[in-house]
């Protein structure tokens, strides 16, 4: 028998239920799993006794069939969900220890549907940063390496490197992922992954730690097209405890899946086409323009000419949303306190935030506060709102000559730990091919396309018109039967 | 004349108060704004928090349709109008009564844009003509929790049950001119609140509560800088604070000081306004559209459910109670001044008794047994049903006025009704002419020298055989034919 964690999703669904094993080998493998990859670093907190609980639900309910959509299947929870009963961090030191006495409502919808959670995934601190150097209980570390011998540690991405590097090290087979700037689909590309960010607004936001609000938006992480559509239809749906939730029925996307793409029209926005980039990547992006050509799709050049002020943009609204969303950690409530002897209510608050947030955190809350100051307002939250209305508009109009548009996920493939990291600017650069689509609240995706000369894996990625996450999975299942992306990091761990 | 002449004497001459309002008013509704939690005041600390009301990690508000209806409501009452398309605001600083760091309040599309609300004449007071005082604009937003300080010797204690309780900011333009306007204006906002049902205005549990601004000017000139006193909780109080800080400006300018923009709590022991904190170091609220809230969008069926819930408002019920009904305009405007008050003539009128001698019997009868109980007309024992079964009687002449003020304190004593009480205890009123003339024939027989008297030209004694006749029949008389038989008599 094939070793049970290295099935997909899909495979395990329908192995359990054929009776080829029962839920608890699968949690029991993959439990396994996790405890020997401590060196990875992916899990903040490791859950095996929540896994086998659902494992042995799914069981009993095989036997009375009562089979729910995700029987037998364990997942990694990103922690940035709040968990009932299981301490939930945004991977920060001011909510360490912080155990929430509610469910988020997509961590809950995916437990309804009879999934069960092998741990908390590490992240980058309060989802911020794309490499996973900012969680306060330290990086992840890809399961990847590049070859020839040269074992420095890379990143996984970020924000949810977690979950990337879980799943690229099977200690699952799929996890939840939130994307703000492309925190989903980054990762997913170092990792050899699939990843897509719905919709805004289809996955209710109720429950998880927020950073900022316009942006964030849940996701699935695992390891082929098929099983991102299979979490997302147990992840997404009106929730009226969130009034940015979307009011409109989920599809049946996994039903819906077909790579034939003929009459589809995939816009190449040349706007992409962006200086010192890799070779390699803009190779990857004419074989993924053959695939989809391959598939029956038409192949249009388009223009997003506000491309450039994205990445700017970006990084005033998500801050400004930042500064206001994360004032709630005060040590008043929950959460660390640091109070000094004598200290007062000010003092309270400035130790308790010096000592809980990390750098990274600081900086974006700095400058969120800055950007919404009087007399800096207009200049940059004003100013930012409007690019972000332009950048809607550009989609809007390139909606007019094609369907979906196809672009590298990521400038680069994984980077060493350590090497941008003393320059946020560099670091932000990464979110420069997802940020556009977060910034319009559009579903996009990353699917593996193939690896660069160091082995390391590239991903494309495929935006879709709002609420078609269909023809985003439908191209990302096209690329993914052509790619043949079979390869797996070699365990060193 | 039709301006106030309310002028403050200083060593230069006069000065002139202005003054505006912004108003805080609890919106009456079981849940809070943005959470289900309960708003039931006096509750023990921290019973009413939701998790959202906690600022918990990843909570998110959504807006409760009751205070969005009420607020509505609240700007259609003052003719104002309604922004189908506003939308939530942040408002951030940090304080230990703020779970959230922010307060989502309305900064740039309030939900209720410009109206205005007239107050009466009220010469006694200063105010020889109504006035009309503009009001900019309604939105809404949450409450704070409150600090306790005195639980612990080291430590402040915080409960957050108000919490995220809705209110709704009234702001009046600088449109009063004197302690009694602000202090009518304040009046009669309240008085439509409590009517529209979105507020009920218990200033003194902090459910209305109003910020004063206040600058002085020589007349005719620019508006002065102002201070503005917070959270000032009476009508009397907004007065004292009009006078004292009005006061206090035109004796720093006269001594060659500035008033400086700043706000200032009100010290009601002393009478006086202390700063509080000035400009310079005003928080910046960084303001800006609340993310986790779409805009607020209403629709046609939603406003006019609101119309059609309104209540008539005071001053339409007043006029409809003069010209409709007769009722004097003094009894008119007692009868209106109040919602409970109202509620109960209405209730009374709607039993079909007559207008006039409702309004007359309500406000002797009623309001004097009430105050003698120490009573609320709202817990008045006798019902509006009740009271009409008594006021019935004397207009058909079953009883007398004087025999219906017996019954109605029997009615007050036993809860009784009027028609059983009168049965019962044989006050049913008498015509029967030849009963009343044998009275009378008794009572001239026992008083010759007053008839004497009386016949000799002194008519004014006719009262004394009225109330002699009357005493006679234990008031059971019909006094028309008391009258009537006795002139007879009388003439001999």
């Amino acid at each position: 028998m094939t070793e049970l964690t290295n099935l997909t999703i899909a495979q395990i669904r329908d192995g359990f239920r054929a009776g080829d094993f029962s839920a608890r080998d699968v949690a029991e493998g993959f439990n396994a799993n996790v405890a020997a990859a401590k060196l990875l670093n992916a899990f903040i907190v490791e859950t095996p006794d929540h896994a086998l609980a659902a494992a042995d639900a799914a069981d009993k309910d095989r036997a009375a069939g009562t089979l729910k959509p995700l029987s037998g299947v364990p997942i990694g929870m990103k922690d940035l969900f709040a968990t009932k009963g299981v301490q939930t961090t945004a991977a920060s030191h001011i909510l360490e220890g912080f155990v929430p006495e509610y469910e988020s409502s997509v961590s809950q919808k995916l437990w309804d549907a009879g999934a069960g959670m092998l741990g908390k995934l590490n992240m980058d601190q309060f989802a911020m940063g794309s490499s996973n150097e900012t969680s306060y209980f330290g990086n992840v570390i890809s399961p990847w390496r590049r070859g020839g011998g040269d074992n420095a540690p890379l990143t996984p991405g970020g924000s949810s490197g977690g979950s990337a590097a879980a799943i690229a090290a099977h200690l699952c087979p799929g996890a939840t992922g939130t994307d703000t700037g492309g925190s989903i689909r980054q990762p997913a590309s170092f990792a050899g992954i699939a990843g897509i960010k719905p919709t805004y607004g289809r996955c209710s936001r109720w429950g998880i730690v927020a950073f900022a609000s316009s942006l964030d938006q849940a996701g699935p992480m695992a390891r082929d097209v098929q099983d991102c559509a299979i979490l997302l239809e147990n992840m997404a749906g009106f929730d009226p405890k969130d009034s940015t939730s979307l009011n409109m029925p989920v599809p049946q996307w996994e039903a819906g899946l077909s790579a034939d793409l003929k009459g589809k029209r995939i816009g190449i926005p040349k706007e992409y086409r962006v200086d010192g980039m890799p070779a390699e990547i803009d190779a990857l992006w004419e074989q993924g323009i053959a695939w989809l050509k391959d598939a029956g799709a038409e192949i249009v050049s388009v223009s997003l000419p506000h491309t450039k002020y994205a990445l700017p943009a970006y990084y005033i609204v998500a801050p400004a949303e930042a500064s206001s969303n994360l004032a709630r950690y005060d040590g008043v409530r929950y959460g660390l306190r640091d109070l000094p002897d004598g200290a007062g209510l000010q003092d309270m608050y400035a130790a308790t935030r010096a000592a809980g947030f990390g750098a990274e955190v600081k900086r974006r809350i700095m400058i969120g506060t800055y950007v919404l100051s009087a007399g800096f307002y207009d200049a940059y939250y004003t100013q930012a709102q409007k690019v972000r209305t332009l950048i809607a508009r550009d989609f809007d109009a390139a909606w007019e000559s094609c369907d979906l548009l196809l672009t590298p996920t990521a400038p680069s493939a994984a980077f060493a730990l350590g090497e941008k990291s003393d320059d946020p600017l560099a670091m932000y650069l990464n979110d420069v091919f997802t940020v556009p689509t977060s910034l319009a609240g559009l579903p996009a995706m990353s699917v593996p396309g193939g690896l660069d000369a160091g082995g390391l894996p590239l991903g494309l990625q495929i935006i879709g018109k709002a609420f078609d996450e269909q023809g985003v999975l439908n191209a990302g299942l096209a690329i993914e039967q052509r790619a043949g992306f079979a390869a797996r990091a070699e365990k060193w761990w | 004349m039709t301006e106030t002449s309310y002028r403050i004497q200083g060593a230069t001459g006069e000065w002139e108060v202005v003054i505006g309002l912004e108003v805080h008013a609890q919106v009456t509704s079981n849940a809070k704004l943005f959470s289900g939690a309960a708003t039931a005041f006096g509750a023990e600390p921290n019973t009413q928090v939701s998790l959202v009301d906690a600022a918990m990690p990843g909570m998110l508000p959504v807006p409760n349709r009751e205070c969005i209806r009420q607020a509505v409501r609240t700007g259609m009452a003052i003719e104002a109008q309604i922004n189908k398309w506003s939308r939530f605001d942040r408002k951030n600083y940090f304080y230990a009564d703020l779970p959230q760091g922010y307060q989502i309040s309305q900064l740039y599309h309030p939900i209720v844009g410009e109206g205005a609300l007239e107050i009466d004449a009220d010469e006694k007071a200063g105010i020889p003509a109504p006035k009309t005082i503009g009001i900019e604009r309604i939105h809404v937003e949450q409450d704070a929790g409150k600090l306790m300080h005195d639980q612990h010797p080291t430590m402040s204690y915080v409960d957050l049950n108000r919490s995220g309780v809705a209110l709704m900011e009234i702001v009046s333009r600088p449109d009063m001119r004197s302690p009694a306007e602000a202090g009518a204006y304040l009046a009669k906002l309240r008085q439509i609140l409590r009517y529209v049902g979105s507020c009920d205005g218990n200033m003194d549990q902090g459910s209305m509560r109003a910020d004063v601004n206040v600058s002085v000017r020589k007349p005719g000139e620019e508006f002065g800088t102002r201070t503005e006193t917070k959270n000032v909780n009476s009508v009397r109080f907004v007065m004292a604070v009009v006078e004292s800080e009005a006061r206090r400006q035109v004796d720093l300018i006269e001594d060659g000081g500035r008033v400086v923009q700043e706000t200032r709590l009100y010290d009601p022991d002393k009478n006086v306004t202390r700063s509080m904190r000035s400009k310079e170091d005003a928080h910046d609220y960084r303001y800006f559209p609340d993310p986790d809230l779409l805009p607020l969008e209403l629709d046609d069926a939603f406003l006019e459910e609101c119309r059609a819930s309104l209540p008539e408002l005071p001053d339409a019920k007043r006029a409809r109670y003069v010209n409709g009904l007769g009722v004097s305009a003094y009894n008119a405007a007692v009868l209106t001044a109040d919602v409970e008050t109202a509620r109960w003539f209405e209730a009374l009128l709607g039993e079909g008794v007559d207008g006039k001698q409702a309004a007359n019997w309500v406000m002797s009868e009623l309001f004097g047994a009430l105050n003698r109980l120490g009573k609320d007309i709202a817990e008045s024992p006798v019902s509006p049903e009740q009271a009409a079964g008594l006021l019935k009687l004397v207009a058909d002449g079953t009883i007398s006025g004087t025999i219906a003020k017996q019954v109605f304190e029997i009615m007050l004593e036993t809860g009784g009704e009027a028609a059983a009480i009168v049965e019962e205890k044989g006050l049913k009123q008498t015509s029967d002419t030849g009963a009343i003339e044998a009275v009378i024939a008794e009572v001239l027989a026992k008083n010759p020298g007053q008839l004497e008297q009386y016949r000799g030209g002194k008519e004014a004694l006719f009262g004394f055989f009225v109330g002699q006749t009357m005493k006679a029949t234990q008031g059971k008389a019909n006094p028309g034919v008391v009258n009537e038989l006795l002139k007879k008599a009388l003439a001999g």
